[in-house]
């Protein structure tokens, strides 16, 4: 039976969480959590998502759940599986949630050593674009042009000079078991890939777009139309890759436009038409490059 | 079953304990407090597509309950903190924001006349 909001577990196992408002981290977590259940394992390093959760004695995880060094959450995922296993215990999910910031920066190195060793762990990105529990400082995954208070938007540098790190692709070029792109705007899409991520053994990967009210400049209400709108416009894609072939899961026939998109957002409101056509014209060539990698 | 409240709250050293874990899903702080408007959900427009349910970042609108309704749901107002996604999210206009201030005002009047009465 397919998961969906009736099927889905009834229970909250992220419940109580000192979160913003609005936060699209937390969703994405609660809903990854309910999927999975109570059997879950998580392992939170540094980050937004560990500082809301735990804050003795108020403890918002239903389930085991531990905070990592902010380097080290894929070491710990293959630590806990190994600890499982010694134990005989093998019916459970060993799954890490780490942010934008803890994977693309600070964590890669263990997270390409938990792939390149196929330990059986999930690891899931909640990428929200900056370092957003230390106030927004920008990461690797942060876009071109974003305001950060480390890319602050000058008269001569307009915010992020960087492009976003392509983060799937790179941990596809493991020839990772299952690797996936998501939305907390598509949460439907998003709970099949966390299903088909947790049927499937060895390392999995999801990634998944969660904005953040906060960090980005809108208001607490528009994070899900904002992670709809970023996939709508292009400048997010959903996607999978699986036994070394990529799939499009949505390819909108039309984009719509990028500067509605923008323009919602306090981060990118200095930006100049100059901009925002680097912006659109990064977006056609990524698009280019992920139909080659589908069609290859 | 949804996450509740707890009565006890370790307050001295020798009530902590003394590994590094502790039980999970432990609530002692409601988020009420964080709230300055809160959803209402109107039972008559509420079609029970479960979207709010769904999207709600705090999890806390639930369903199939005895004060909700078979197939509607209703909000727990100890954890909702009034961010509004619910309230975007509904297709149907089943939710509205209200004012937390005159929301708690008519909850205190109710419960005044309720004595008298």
């Amino acid at each position: 039976m397919s998961l969906n909001a009736r099927t889905l577990s009834e229970e909250e196992f992220f419940y109580g969480h000192k979160a913003c408002a609005g936060c699209g981290g937390a969703l994405a977590v609660r809903i990854a959590l309910k999927v999975l259940g109570e059997r879950a394992f998580a392992i939170l390093p540094a980050g937004c998502m560990s500082a809301v959760g735990f804050n003795f004695p108020q403890l918002c995880f239903g389930n085991n759940a531990i905070i990592s060094t902010f380097a080290g959450t894929a070491s710990m995922l293959t630590g806990v599986r190994a600890g499982l296993q010694a134990q005989g215990i093998t019916d459970c999910y060993v799954v890490g949630f780490a942010g934008d910031g803890g994977t693309a920066d600070i964590g890669l190195q263990a997270l390409s050593g938990a792939i390149d060793r196929d330990d059986d762990v999930l690891y899931i990105c909640y990428d929200n674009e900056a370092y957003m529990n230390t106030g927004i400082q920008k990461s690797s995954l942060t876009p071109f042009g974003a305001r950060t208070t480390t890319t602050p938007a000058g008269q001569r540098i307009r915010g992020n000079i960087r492009p976003k790190k392509n983060m799937f692709e790179i941990v596809a070029s493991h020839n990772i078991p299952y690797a996936a792109t998501a939305s907390i705007g598509y949460l439907q899409d998003f709970i099949n890939k966390v299903d088909k991520a947790s049927r499937i053994r060895g390392t999995r990967y999801i990634h998944v777009i969660a904005p953040c009210p906060t960090g980005w400049g809108i208001a607490v209400d528009e994070t899900v139309d904002i992670a709809r709108e970023v996939v709508d416009c292009g400048l997010w894609y959903l996607a999978e890759y699986e036994q070394g072939h990529y799939t499009l899961n949505r390819r909108p026939s039309e984009f719509t436009e990028i500067t509605h998109y923008l323009s919602r957002q306090s981060r990118f409101r200095h930006l100049t038409q100059e901009d925002v056509e680097v912006i659109q014209r990064s977006r056609d060539d990524k698009w280019k490059q992920l139909e080659a990698l589908q069609n290859r | 079953m949804k996450p509740y409240l707890r009565d006890f709250i370790p307050r001295t050293l020798s009530e902590l304990p003394e590994d590094t874990s502790y039980e999970a899903g432990y609530l002692v702080t409601k988020n009420a407090g964080w709230r300055s408007i809160r959803p209402v959900i109107n039972p008559e427009k509420c079609v029970g597509c479960l979207q709010c349910y769904l999207y709600c970042p705090d999890g806390v609108i639930y369903k199939w309950n005895e004060d909700a309704g078979r197939g509607k749901v209703a909000v727990d107002y100890d954890f909702c903190k009034g961010c509004g996604i619910c309230r975007r999210i509904c297709k149907t206009g089943a939710i509205s924001m209200v004012d937390e201030k005159q929301a708690l005002a008519q909850e205190a009047s109710q419960e005044r006349s309720g004595q008298h009465g």
